[in-house]
């Protein structure tokens, strides 16, 4: 039966929701800070994304993310590790390697020709190089978010920031201003770090797909993940809603639906 | 909603732990007895002989991660100079006697931890033991002794054999000294007759876990190995685990299943998480994956045990265990096992404070998923300092990876 279906991802920082129409076109997105209180984020974001598409009711409704067990209405859960695979492969359906850079973790998922996930990575407890970590630093730098990557893309300079800690990163930001060192390229050696991070955490081959919402806020993270893999790395349309994207997938699925 | 099926055999076992707590404590207190703490695969049986009542720290550092008291007593350890870093048994252990606590007085009445006469380890599994007893040995002005193994060990060589043999002979001196009784070659291969029974018969229960669908899973084996750790040497685990079989065996005939519906089959690497094992089970079971076979519990499975040359054996059965192997060695074992019980996925846990029993560490998983073509996961955590462990991270990953099985398995041909 034709009906519209939802994913709703519930990440540590942000939750988002897409709604699919019943032909697989993507009828209404929805995002908002998830807070204390999963369910009432998954349900608040569900009623929002249905009311400002006019639908009624959806057929199938998959949760995805760190929350994905506290949304009592869905249907069927994933992790987010099988919702960015899909997504990811909906966009380029071949072998490649999908990083994900969230809130909270990072992720390297190796998904095969035919769309299967072959393996995954997740980084260690520490949110050194995830977006906890951007966030932590640009405040320790007291630069708004929204302006970190414009005065990165003035760097002169190359630096990474080595620590594995968060914390003792910004230790390490606050000695290189001392010694003087200019804020644009702080910046870039806070991008520098996050992906210096991904890269240790596994083998990437030469097909990348970046997601989540470190890419979306900071598009330059992908091209210095190029730059630094030689890989050729892609960003599918609006990254941070990938995973949501992919829980939608997996409820057409569900469906018995195309993907 | 998913559960744990129990065994019958537990009760027998409640029995069993509290007699033996119980018997060490009682020895403790009579002059005219003596108790000497062993490491988990120390030199018991040759204790035995000479009459000791055998305590085990590593099973008291079990029991206050599964008791969820260890991140009480680990800073206390800490603050005396013993790091984060170093085992969370030995830091619990030291901790909650410094604390003057053990769960052994709620669960079994004790006043306090068994005073030794002696302590006598083995550095087969790591240094820390060494470190872990030197502390008790000052504090209770009581002799540590022990055997110092080579590790990274790839085939057991006679050079190896004589070596340690030497070391073991050489303890007799301070254990008759200890005792007050002389060495008994009879009686040394009397208890190594019935440590070899307990072996086999653990060995036996264990590869129950190669039917499908198993009777039992890691988690099960994690609490019913108890007996083959501090009671191997004696009659009663004999029978224990004479019981435990007959009932794996009937549940085998039943199709009885540990885990309902059973879809997925894995392999558990490393140490257990003592504080979450029920949780994990449970979160095993609601996956429908049986956690069928581990090195852990393998870890007290003792082939080369044979009472007509004990000292050679025991020499030998100590250091073919999996810890003191090299990586050469551990893939092949691993490989072996894999095939055996049939499994679908290997689960690493990298306990952060346990190196020697984290085997994710020097690229072996992949090389083994290279070998094998099973596919792997690492989760991070630890024995008994939960500070080190993820949850939310760890479950993510484990469902991640049980996800992955299906179709990787279809994709393959499987």
């Amino acid at each position: 039966m034709a009906a519209h279906v939802l994913g709703l991802d519930l990440g540590s920082s942000w939750s988002k929701a897409v709604l699919l129409d019943p032909d697989g076109r993507v009828a209404g997105r929805a995002l908002r800070r998830t807070g204390i209180r999963f369910e009432d984020a998954a349900r608040d974001l569900r009623d929002e994304v249905l009311s400002a598409a006019g639908v009624d009711r959806v057929g199938c409704t998959v949760a995805t993310g760190y929350g994905r067990r506290n949304v009592p209405f869905a249907d069927a859960r994933r992790t987010e590790i099988s919702c960015h695979a899909k997504g990811a492969y909906h966009f380029f359906p071949r072998e490649m390697d999908v990083v994900d850079i969230g809130g909270q973790d990072n992720k390297i998922i190796h998904v095969r020709r035919d769309g299967t996930v072959a393996n995954f990575l997740m980084n260690r407890k520490c949110a050194a190089g995830t977006g906890a970590f951007v966030e932590e630093i640009a405040h320790r730098l007291d630069i708004p978010l929204e302006r970190i990557e414009a005065l990165a893309e003035g760097a002169t300079r190359e630096i990474t920031l080595s620590s594995f800690c968060t914390v003792f990163s910004a230790t390490e930001v606050i000695k290189l201003i001392r010694e003087g060192e200019e804020p644009e390229n702080l910046c870039r050696g806070i991008f520098n770090s996050v992906i210096a991070r991904v890269v240790e955490m596994g083998p990437l081959g030469e097909f990348i797909v970046m997601s989540g919402g470190v890419v979306a806020a900071f598009p330059i993270v992908a091209k210095i993940m190029a730059g630094r893999t030689g890989a050729a790395v892609e960003v599918p349309p609006d990254p941070q809603f990938l995973g949501a994207f992919g829980a939608a997938l997996v409820a057409r699925e569900e469906l018995g639906a195309d993907p | 909603m998913p559960e744990i099926k129990p065994f019958r055999a537990q009760k027998r076992m409640k029995e069993l732990m509290a007699g033996h707590f119980r018997g060490v404590d009682a020895a403790a207190k009579d002059p005219d007895r003596k108790v000497a703490w062993c490491t988990s695969v120390g030199p018991a049986e040759l204790l035995h002989s000479f009459g000791f009542e055998v305590y085990y720290p590593e099973n008291h550092g079990a029991m206050l991660g599964a008791t969820r008291s260890a991140e009480k007593y680990i800073p206390l350890a800490n603050a005396l100079g013993y790091s984060p870093d170093i085992c969370s048994y030995l830091t619990s252990d030291i901790g909650a006697f410094l604390a003057g606590e053990t769960p052994l007085q709620r669960a079994y009445g004790l006043e306090g931890v068994p005073r030794p006469d002696v302590l006598v380890y083995n550095t087969n599994q790591c240094r820390d033991v060494q470190d872990w007893f030197s502390f008790y040995g000052r504090r209770f002005g009581v002799p540590v002794i022990g055997v110092n193994s080579p590790t990274g060990v790839s085939e057991v060589t006679r050079p190896h054999v004589n070596a340690m043999v030497a070391q073991y002979q050489a303890l007799i001196p301070t254990l008759e000294e200890v005792s007050g009784r002389r060495f008994d070659p009879d009686r040394f291969r009397e208890v190594m007759g019935l440590s070899a029974k307990t072996s086999d018969l653990w060995k036996e229960c264990l590869w129950q876990a190669s039917y499908r669908p198993s009777p039992l899973t890691f988690f099960d084996a994690c609490i019913l190995m108890g007996p083959a750790v501090v009671l191997r040497g004696t009659p009663e685990a004999v029978a224990f685990y004479e019981e435990l079989l007959a009932e794996l065996k009937e549940r085998v005939d039943g199709g009885v299943a540990a885990v309902e519906g059973e879809r997925y089959r894995v392999y558990w690497e490393g140490m257990p998480v003592w504080g979450k094992l029920r949780d994990l089970a449970l979160f095993f079971q609601e996956l429908r994956t049986a956690v069928v076979v581990s090195t852990y519990c393998n870890s007290w499975v003792f082939d080369a045990f044979d009472p007509a040359d004990p000292f050679e054996s025991m020499a030998r059965a100590y250091l073919e265990l999996f810890i003191v192997r090299s990586d050469d060695a551990k893939e092949r074992i691993m490989a072996r096992l894999i095939e055996e019980f049939q499994v679908d996925g290997v689960v690493y846990h990298d306990a952060k404070t346990c190196p020697h029993n984290s085997n994710t560490r020097y690229g072996l998983p992949q090389r083994l998923k290279e070998r094998t073509g099973v596919p792997f996961i690492v989760i991070y955590g630890d024995l008994n300092d939960l500070r080190c462990f993820s949850e939310e991270q760890a479950k993510t990953n484990i469902e991640a990876f049980v996800e992955q099985l299906g179709p990787g398995r279809a994709a393959a041909g499987g």
